[in-house]
Order: structure tokens, then C-alpha cells, then sequence
């Protein structure tokens, strides 16, 4: 049973790699309705993308059948995992990348047709055998598309995270970390630890938090704030939070946040004066100077 | 038996924890520097905890009761050296030792011991610069 399956299996085969160029011509042609995106892509590069896959699929149908899972269809698979990958890049939606695979089916179709017309039950088997052959290959396309999606998206998240928690030192023993986008909690994770590793290889006393760029502040952030704050205080740190905007400031109230034993400014040069003047520095104008020492002599 | 060695350095004691804690240990600590307190007159304690990687909430608890105990007994207990993740730890187990003064180093931390003493009245030479932690 299973060599007759085979045998006809092969025929598929048999008939692709007979027809091979009347179906890539057929293929291109149904390609131009739907699923051509010229903006995107190069007449030449599509055409040597189909005639590679007309290629290999004539190669492995012929050698295993339509059965996908065996090792013939891997170049085949690694094909389309390319593809998909470069369409994803390309901008393809999902659908216009899952088309490629699905627009092959009509010329595929027309050609068993005209192959077998004498014989309707081996033609009904092909067709069947076609169908599920292309259509688990079309799926694999959009499985293999949306990881690299995903791919994509998670690498970004990651760079994200790196690139969001500068620690800069503002002055001897002053530091500074200007907070931008949302918070959560994997985030204030490092930013947690990297202020912390910062203190200590800078020996600052005093660290300077600016939200200015965070644009909600909600009962999770509020928490991870203050934990980052009791954190620094533990090590012996002063910590300061800036940039608190009037919208921020009624939301933290609302909400019931307690934040009276933090240390809040509105803006950083204000939180930075501070921590000047906790450090014990002073900034002066040279004319205030002059003055001042004038009035002493 | 291990003991943490408690030195005395003018009117403040110094402890330098240096080996993991243990619940035992801890305890023990506790007794011996209470006692050193009290034969001593020390104004100020001023623990070293920059060796110590591992922490547990007992051994936070114990931080916060040593410092208490001090207080009790006219001393100002400073912790310094904290490691990050120590403090993460400890915050994570939802314990901000609210009555412990802290320090960057040792240096930091005496500063911070002979300003309060200063603030305190206890002798008047040496001028605060405003920094108080």
C-alpha cells in the first residue's frame, strides 16, 4: 500500500519536474493579481526565488512523496524559512508571504488536470495529495514568518533594555539616571542594578532619579521607585527624585502613594542644587565673590 | 567557637563581619557587642558589612535589632559597604531597616559617627559641612 502511495506520490513529482517551466510562467502570472508587491521586491529576484522552489520541490517529491516531515524537504524548508525571513524584513504582511506558497496551486492544478485528464481517480488522488503537500508548505511559511517576526521584536526589546539605563555622573559623587519610556518590572530590574553598581564604583553619595521621561506613573512603578530608593539608602546613598510632572504629582496622591520619605523635585537642576549643597559644595559668581570679599576686608 | 572580633578605636567599636553569617554567630554578636557597649562607653558602632554577599531576613532582623539595642544604650550604630545585591535582598524581603544610619565605606561611616557626636554635644571640635545621610 504504501509503495503504490509512493509510486503515485512520485507522480506528483514526475509531472512538476516534466512541467516545470510552464508552471513557473503560469505561477508568475497568478502572482501579478495578488500577491505582487513590486514596490518591495525585484521582478528578477521573485523569479529566481519560484524557479529555485519549483526546483526543489520536483526534487523532493520525487525522492519522498508528499510527506513533509522526511529529510528530502529540507532544502525545500530551509528555502522558505529564508524567504519568509526576507520578506519579513521586506515588509510582506503575513498573508502576501503565505500567498507565495498558496498562488503555485492553480497552475499546479491545471497541469495535473491536463496530465491525467484520461484517468479521473488518479487525478482526484494527485490533486488531493498537491492540496495537503502545498498547503502544510504554506503553513510552515507563515509559522517561519512569524518567528522572525517575533525574533525581531524580542532582539529589540532586549537592545532596549540596554540602551534605556545610562547611569551619568554629574559631578564627584553626584549620579544621575534619566529615565525614558515605561517601566516594568524587568526594567527596573537593571536599572535598580546598575544604579546600584554605579554607587559603588563611583563612591557617590548622592544619586539622582529623573522620571521626566516616563510617561504614567501607576501604583507598580510608584513601588519599584521606592525600592530602588530604600536600595540606595541601605548602601549608604542619598537618592533624589526629579522631573515629577503636575499630572504625575495628582496621579501619585490619587492613587494613595506614600512618598513622603523620598526626597521629590520638580526638575533636575533643582534636584541637582541639592545634591550640590548635600555634598558640601557651593557654586558662586565671580562678581558675588569679588563683592562678598570686598565687603569683608 | 567562631566569634566576630569587636575592635575598640577611641570612643566607637568597630565590627568588620568577615566570614558568612550564621544564626548562631549572629546571636552571639548580638550578646558581645551589647556588652562591649555597656563596659566600653562607646557613643558610636560601626559595622563593616562590605565582605558579607549572602543575607537573610534573620540576619536583616539582626541588623535592625543591633541597632536598636545601640540606641538603647547611648550608641549610634552606622552600617557601612553594603553590596547591591545585599540591598536588593533586603529590600525585596520587604525590610528597610528604618533605624539604621548607612555609609558608603568606612570612611563615610566615621564621618557620619563624629558628626552625630558632634550634633549630640558630646565634644565640640571639628565643623559639620552639611552632608548628613
Amino acid at each position: 500500500m504504501a509503495t503504490t502511495l509512493n509510486q503515485k506520490a512520485s507522480g506528483l513529482g514526475s509531472i512538476i519536474s516534466q512541467h516545470k517551466e510552464q508552471i513557473l510562467s503560469e505561477w508568475l502570472r497568478e502572482m501579478g493579481g495578488a500577491a505582487r508587491r513590486s514596490d518591495l521586491i525585484k521582478e528578477s529576484e521573485l523569479q529566481s526565488q519560484c524557479s529555485r522552489f519549483i526546483g526543489l520541490l520536483a526534487d523532493a517529491t520525487g525522492q519522498a512523496g508528499t510527506t513533509v516531515q522526511s529529510s528530502a524537504y529540507d532544502p525545500l524548508r530551509d528555502l522558505l524559512t529564508d524567504i519568509s525571513k526576507s520578506r519579513a524584513v521586506q515588509g510582506f504582511s503575513a498573508r502576501e508571504t503565505a500567498v507565495f506558497v498558496f498562488s503555485i496551486k492553480r497552475p499546479i492544478f491545471t497541469t495535473i488536470r491536463e496530465e491525467l485528464s484520461k484517468d479521473p481517480a488518479g487525478m482526484a488522488e494527485e490533486m488531493w495529495n498537491a492540496t495537503e503537500l502545498l498547503d502544510s508548505l504554506g503553513l510552515y511559511t507563515t509559522d517561519a514568518y512569524l518567528k522572525s517576526r517575533e525574533e525581531t521584536i524580542r532582539r529589540q526589546q532586549e537592545e532596549m533594555l540596554e540602551l534605556s539605563t545610562p547611569v551619568v555622573k554629574l559631578w564627584e559623587g553626584i549620579l544621575a539616571l534619566p529615565l525614558i519610556g515605561t517601566l516594568d518590572s524587568a526594567r527596573t530590574q537593571v536599572v535598580m542594578e546598575s544604579l546600584l553598581e554605579a554607587i559603588v564604583r563611583t563612591n557617590s553619595q548622592v544619586a539622582i532619579i529623573d522620571i521626566t521621561g516616563v510617561p504614567t506613573v501607576d501604583t507598580v512603578v510608584a513601588q519599584h521607585l521606592l525600592k530602588t530608593v530604600t536600595a540606595a539608602r541601605l548602601m549608604g546613598a542619598d537618592c533624589i527624585i526629579s522631573g515629577v510632572r503636575p499630572q504625575i504629582a495628582q496621579t501619585i496622591v490619587h492613587l494613595g502613594i506614600n512618598l513622603l520619605d523620598v526626597t521629590t523635585k520638580a526638575t533636575l537642576s533643582d534636584a541637582f542644587a541639592l545634591a550640590i549643597k548635600k555634598s558640601g559644595f557651593t557654586f558662586v559668581r565671580p562678581e558675588q565673590k569679588k563683592n562678598k570679599e570686598q565687603e569683608e576686608d | 567557637m567562631e566569634k566576630i572580633p569587636i575592635l575598640r578605636m577611641g570612643e566607637f567599636l568597630l565590627v568588620t563581619i568577615q566570614v558568612d553569617m550564621h544564626d548562631r554567630l549572629a546571636m552571639t554578636l548580638q550578646d558581645d557587642l551589647t556588652k562591649r557597649i555597656s563596659e566600653t562607653n562607646a557613643h558610636g558602632v560601626l559595622i563593616d558589612i562590605s565582605t558579607l554577599e549572602i543575607v537573610d531576613s534573620f540576619i536583616g532582623r539582626m541588623l535592625g535589632n543591633i541597632a536598636a539595642m545601640s540606641r538603647v544604650l547611648d550608641a549610634r550604630t552606622v552600617v557601612v559597604g553594603m553590596q547591591p545585591a545585599v540591598a536588593i535582598t533586603l529590600v525585596e524581603l520587604g525590610m528597610s531597616l528604618p533605624g539604621v544610619r548607612t555609609a558608603l565605606n568606612v570612611d563615610a561611616g566615621m564621618k557620619l559617627l563624629r558628626e552625630s557626636l558632634n550634633g549630640h554635644g558630646e565634644n565640640g571640635q571639628g565643623q559639620s559641612d552639611g552632608r548628613r545621610l
